[in-house]
This record gives C-alpha cells, structure tokens and sequence, in this order.
C-alpha cells in the first residue's frame, strides 16, 4: 500500500475522498427564532395534558376499561382451557398410570443397592440426576449474584447513610428482652436440627436444601433478636463468598469426576459403604453438606441484602 | 469411545466453573478468566464437530454412572458442536466489542459480577443446546433467565431497572408454562428424556389416545419458549431491554439468549415431539400467523423510533417473526430456512449493536438520529460496519441476509396455503426493513462537519476495530458459503432423527 495514496489517507483519518466530490448539499441548520422552542414546548405540554387527562380523555378511559376487561377475560380463557386439560388428564392414583414405568421402578427397587442411600429421593437427586442439581445449585448462586448486584450498597456510602439507621437498630434491640431470651433458646435448637436434617439426609426424609433452609431461617432470626452488630462477627461478605466458593467448588469437582468416570465407564471407586450408617452412600453426604451450606448462605444474603443492602 | 466425545460435558463444567471461580476474583483476572473460557469452549466445540463430520454419528454421554432414563444425558450431533462454536464465536465478539463501554456504565464493584454472569449465561447455552432431557432443559433455562435479568440491570439507571423487571415478568411466565406443559408431558408419558418421550407420543397419536392434552401441552410448550424470544405479541420487554443495557449485554441478549430458546424448541420440534406429528397439527398455523404480524409490525415500531438503538431491538422483533414463519410452512425447507436466520441474524444483530455504538460514541453518546448526523464520518470504521449490517438486514446480495430471505421465499414457494401470505409479507418486510435502515445509513452519511464532537479514527480503537472487521468477515462468509451450510444444516436436522 503506498503511503499517500487516497485509501491510506482515508484510513488514517487524513481526508475523506468522498468529500467535496459527490454531489452533497448539507442541508442549511434550522435555528428556531427566540420564543419559538417555549411555544413549542408550551404547545406539546398542552397536547400531552390532552392526551393523557384520564378524567377527560374518553378514548383513554375506554382502552384501560377494553384492556382490564380483555385481561380479565383472557386470564378466565385460560383458567378454563387449563381445568378442561386437566380433566383430560390420566386419573391420579391409577396403577396403570404412564408415570408408573421403568424408571421408578428402578429407583425404588435398586436405588438402595445402587446408590447407597436409604432415601430414595435423596439418592435420585444427588446421584442419579445430580447434574440437575448442579444446576439448582448454580441457580441459587445466579440468584444471589443478581440480588447483590441490585442492592448492594458500596462500602464507603454505609457509613453515612447507614448510620442512622444503624444507632435506631441498637435502641430496638436493647429493648427487645422477650425476643432475644426466646431467640437465644430457640437457635442453637434450630441450627443442631438443620444440621441433623442435612447429616441424615441419605437415611430419613430431608438433605441439603430443607436442612440450609432451616440453618438459614435460624440464622434470620438470631439477626433479628441480635441485630446485625452480633452477626457480622461470624457472617460477613468474606464469609459469603468463601462458603459458597468452597461448597461449589468441591460439588463440581466431585461431581466431574464422577460423570467423567461414569461417561467413560470406569470405575469411580468411592465406596458406597453400609447402608443406614451415617457415613454410608458414596458422596452423597459431602454434596448434601455442600448444598445445605449453600442454601443457608444464600436464604441469609437474601435477607441482608433486602433489610440493609450489606451483610 | 473417542476422548473428543468428552467436549460437551467439559464445555459446560468448565464455564459453570469459571463462574464460581470468578466470584472470588477481582475484575480484571475474572475478565481474562471469561476470554480465556470463551476461546477454550470455542476451540473444543470446533473440533467436536469436525470429528462428528467425520464420524457422521451422533453419540450420547451419560452424565454419571447410570443409562439415560435413571440418569442425566447429553446428547451432540453436527448441529449442536456448530450452534455451541457459534454462539461462542459471536459471545466473544460481543465482549471484545463492548468492552469500553461495559468499564464505563458498570460500577467498579459490580465489574466481576458481570463476569459471572457471563460465564454462567454460556454454561446455560451451552446446556440447552447439548441437553437430552427435558428437565435439565428447564433447569438451565432458568439460569438463563436470571443471567439475562442481570445483564440487563447491571447497568443501573432507572430504564434498564423497569426493562429488568419486564423481562423478569414476561420470561418467568414464558418459564411457567413450560413448566406445567414439561409436567402434563410427564403425566401423560411417564418420561422426561426426549428420545423416550418421542416414542411415547408416537404411540399415543398413533392410538388416538389424549389427543385434547397433548395438543395443548404443545400448544402451551410454544407459548412459553415464544414468549421468552419475543416473538409478535409478547415482545413488549424487548425494545427496552435491548435499548439500555450496556452494549454487550444487548448484543447477547439478541443473538445468543432468544436464539437458545428457539434452538430449545426446535430440539423439541425434532426430538420429543416429532416433526410430523408437529406438521400435522394446527398450532404450526398459529406461529405462522404471529410469525408475519411480527414481521409487519415489529418493522412500523422500528420506522416509527426516533432512537437508534431502540430502533435496532425493534428490528430483532421483526427478525423473530420470520424464523417463527419458518416453523409456521412446516416443511424441511422452512426448518432450514429458519435455522440459517438464527445463524444471520445472530451475526448481524451483534454487528449492529456494536457499531451503533461507535456512532453514538462520537455523537457525545446521543442516541436520537438528528444527533448522529454525520457521525460515519467522525468514526468511520463503526459507520462501515454499521452500513454492511444494514445491508445484510435489508437482503443485499453478498451479505447473509440475502441467503435466509432466498431460503425464506424458496420454502414458500409451493406450500399449498401458505405460499401468497409467506411471499407477500416477506416482500412487504423487505420494503420496510429498507425503509428504516436506509434512512439511517442516509443520515449517518449526511456530511455535517461539528467541531463539538470527537472524532475517532480506526487507530485510537484498533481492538474495536478488528471486532467490526470480524463481524463484517463473518457476515458475509455466512451470505458467500451459504451452501455448504444448508446442506451442513440439513445433515444436522437428519441426526436428529
């Protein structure tokens, strides 16, 4: 490419060929005489009033009634096409059903043996299907991600704003005797039952997220018996992020190795041990643990981010 | 089995993984830690398919130790490696292209969330792409649905707030009557693997068995994946949503996000429902009708909008329109047509976002088409480029929005009923994408010299630059090489089988 030629000196933004050599008539500026933009301004006042004067506008008012009417009517439609298809539907509790195939019989009959786990519902969801899981998992964490990105509050902008509702927490918590003798009984007795819950998840009715969830509720209220002075010595956004990051961590990596193992039909040789012991079902436990953390991470964040936009 | 045969399941791990790692990571290493994913995920989805062109056999992988209906699947043919290369082909560019802007409208603070985001979104596109199972398809939409949400909101004024919350309510009820018709097909089949399900309905159309269920389970598995890519009636989330959010979250959200969900529904077409029993029905006839409303009517919104990008998301309604008329003539020709325009219209569309940008760059960031006067002068790369997405849009030759309009009226022409209706509106669509294109490349070449304004030339922006160029490559290799991709397309619609 030579230097000077006409695309060099268009590319570097010297001079623009097309310029001053095809026909181009810029059209003259039109600069509005003095007054003319307050009377046009006063004129588009004037019509946006007409148009959008509820009381009087009688077009306006018949759509919002056409349009509450058509929303009504649409919503009945569809009520009564759902209720016709559900009476469509196969009768509930019929034995010759659809759903009773292959598939449950499998996890009922064999799910013990297979998975290890007592409870077949725990080990269809963390070991049959544990993809699915992950991805509730990730779920959650999506969840919180876009919840701190609408209401988190910088740091430095706390201290002003915050502080006075920080000094009207204090006085409501000093006074509040009764909801924080009931809170200090009630729990350390909410958390041991959430961590009972997540622990026997593979051998009674429960696991990760009904466990997170009570951990979670448990430390909802400490927060509100305590104020957010006594939580923010063990829960902070440090806290946060660690648990979440090492609890997610550890589910992907465990769980890679297995659908590759799994994928690739190797052996993955972590023993299923005995079943109904408590450290029993392969990796059932560890991943229960994981999303328990989860979720009580996630159910708390929730809730701090909603009442102060910080932990 | 073939190592290369472990690319799907690592594509989505390893982008679920970026994302968890990123949430500890400042901006910056998360951003290299996205690029990084991107390319890797690209290069792999690459030579996925180039061992499945060679294998001509689509394979399952099971996602764990247990056979598909116990476990989790995926499942690749020819058509997924490519979408997933595709998509991480365009998702790439995108970022490239945005990122300015991106480190200007988002607060430092929020920078590496965005990341996570990101990471996360293509781990969701990726899945819906690979997945052989229904209800891993719902789970990973609902990712989807909540990354978008926080693309759109990440940059935070109040228009971006209220699109936010739109798209929320309109995606959560596309999200819910997938759900419920995902239930009734488990009621009514027993299954959730589509291979499985497909054999169950088979039978029950064949035994004229639950024929009022089913059809309205499909009808509402439609609705709900219509109303998540915005097709006529439903798109009323979109123009803001599009509009406001930073650049590289539109261009996302138009090529990469609706075209997932419409990748998901014609996965379903093909995979759980069957496309003949689809065929066969009438609510093909409904998607065609909507299909060329939305063809009309999305171009009028973009005629009548005074602000660029505004104008540009209004376009993509019209661009929905026509892939859904292509499900509506329910023929092979059409299936293929439509999927050729998700290629094009995810090309174009990114290209167009990103360039307007460029151009309200140099307009002191004024989106209103008086204030762009002149701008393709003031920064000439984004005004090329922005006039070779507009030449795609309208069907120039050349350009790979020609070839999706010639498959368009090709498929048309003698469909029994729907040839006359297909044919004029496509014409009539035509007419008006020039009108409101046209008239903005007219504007942007307007000679109007303004010494206010900053000028940018191809070398204060070369990263930029190069994405425009890449774009605009892009772009016409899909209008140069349209054959081999149709009939590329059309031995990815067989390994659906």
């Amino acid at each position: 490419m030579k230097k000077n030629s006409a695309f060099s000196r268009w590319f570097y933004g010297e001079k623009d060929t097309l310029l001053g050599k095809v026909e181009m008539k810029p059209q003259n500026g039109h600069a509005p005489r003095a007054g003319e933009i307050r009377e046009l301004m006063e004129e588009r006042r004037l019509i946006r009033e007409h148009i959008y004067d509820v009381e009087d506008n009688q077009k306006l008012r018949l759509f919002h009634r056409l349009y509450q009417a058509a929303a009504v009517v649409f919503c009945l439609m569809l009520m009564l096409i759902m209720l016709v298809v559900v009476s469509w539907l196969p009768e509930n509790g019929d034995p010759d059903n659809p759903v009773n195939n292959e598939v449950s019989a499998r996890y009922i009959e064999n799910g013990l043996q297979e998975t290890g786990a007592v409870n077949i519902v725990t080990g269809m969801i963390l070991d049959y299907r544990a993809f699915d899981t992950f991805g509730e998992s990730n779920v959650l964490f999506i969840s919180t991600v876009t919840v701190l990105i609408l209401l988190h509050n910088k740091k430095k902008e706390k201290k002003t704003s915050a502080e006075g509702g920080m000094r009207a927490d204090k006085s409501i918590y000093e006074e509040n005797l009764i909801l924080q003798k009931i809170a200090g009984i009630l729990v350390p007795i909410i958390v041991i039952f959430g961590i009972y819950v997540i622990l026997n998840g593979h051998l009674s009715p429960g696991g990760g997220f009904s466990g997170g969830a009570i951990i979670g509720a448990g430390l909802i209220l400490y927060q509100n018996a305590f104020g957010f002075e006594k939580t923010e010595r063990f829960f902070t956004e440090k806290t946060y992020k660690w648990v979440c990051f090492v609890s997610l961590t550890f589910y992907c990596l465990a769980k890679s190795y297995s659908f590759f193992t799994g994928a690739n039909h190797l052996e993955s040789g972590i023993p299923l041990g005995k079943a109904g012991a408590i450290l029993s079902s392969g990796l059932i436990l560890p991943l229960n643990i994981c999303v328990g953390l989860v979720v009580a991470c996630t159910m708390y964040t929730f809730f701090a981010m909603f009442r102060k936009g910080d932990f | 089995m073939s190592f290369v045969q472990n690319v799907p399941f690592f594509s989505i791990i390893l982008s679920m993984f970026s994302g968890i790692v990123s949430s500890m990571l400042p901006a910056k290493a998360a951003r290299w830690v996205n690029t990084c994913l991107i390319v890797a995920v690209g290069l792999m989805s690459g030579i996925l398919l180039v061992y499945l062109t060679n294998t001509g056999e689509p394979f399952v992988y099971w996602m764990g130790h247990f056979p598909a209906p116990w476990g989790n699947e995926i499942r690749a043919g020819v058509l997924e490696a490519g979408m997933a290369l595709f998509f991480c082909l365009i998702m790439f560019l995108s970022m490239i292209g945005g990122r300015r802007q991106l480190a200007d409208e988002v607060a430092e603070n929020r920078q590496n969330l965005y990341y996570i985001l990101v990471d996360l979104l293509l781990s969701s596109l990726l899945a819906l792409v690979y997945t052989n199972d229904l209800f891993t398809a719902y789970v990973f939409v609902e990712i989807n649905t909540i990354a978008a949400c926080g693309l759109i909101m990440i940059r935070q004024i109040g228009r971006t707030f209220e699109a936010a919350l739109r798209y929320m309510i309109m995606s959560l009820l596309g999200s819910g009557l997938f759900l419920i018709s995902l239930c009734m097909l488990y009621d009514l089949t027993g299954h959730l693997l589509m291979s499985n399900i497909k054999e169950s309905v088979a039978l029950l159309v064949a035994q004229q068995e639950y024929t009022v269920p089913l059809m309205t389970t499909i009808g509402l598995l439609c609705a709900g994946l219509a109303i998540k890519s915005a097709l006529f009636p439903f798109h009323s989330w979109l123009p803001d949503a599009y509009g406001y959010s930073t650049v590289s979250s539109a261009a996302m959200l138009s090529s990469l996000v609706s075209k997932g969900y419409i990748f998901l529904l014609i996965k379903i077409f093909y995979r759980v429902i069957g496309f003949e029993i689809i065929a066969q029905s009438k609510i093909i006839n409904v998607l065609f009708i909507f299909g060329l409303l939305g063809m009309i009517f999305g171009s009028m919104s973009a005629i009548q909008e005074n602000d660029i990008r505004r104008m540009i998301a209004f376009s993509s309604v019209a661009q929905i329109g026509y892939i859904y008329m292509g499900f509506g003539l329910g023929t092979e020709a059409g299936m293929t047509a439509s999927i050729f325009h998700i290629f094009s219209h995810a090309a174009t569309k990114s290209l167009l976002f990103v360039a307007a940008v460029g151009l309200t760059d140099v307009s002191k960031g004024r989106r209103e088409f008086i204030e762009l006067t002149g701008s393709a002068y003031r920064n000439k790369m984004a005004g090329i480029a922005f006039t070779v997405g507009c030449l795609s849009m309208v069907g120039v030759p050349m350009f790979s929005g020609f070839v999706s309009k010639l498959l368009f009226a090709e498929a048309s022409i003698g469909h029994a009923h729907k040839m006359l209706p297909a044919v004029l509106v496509l014409a009539l669509s035509t007419i008006l994408n020039a009108i409101y294109f046209m008239k903005t490349v007219i504007r942007i070449y307007v000679p109007d010299y303004r010494s206010d304004c900053k000028t940018i030339t191809v070398k204060n922006q070369k990263v930029y630059a190069l994405t425009l160029l890449c774009f605009m490559v892009l772009n016409v290799a899909l209008g140069m090489l349209s054959k081999p991709i149709e009939n590329w397309i059309h031995s990815g619609l067989a390994m659906f089988g």
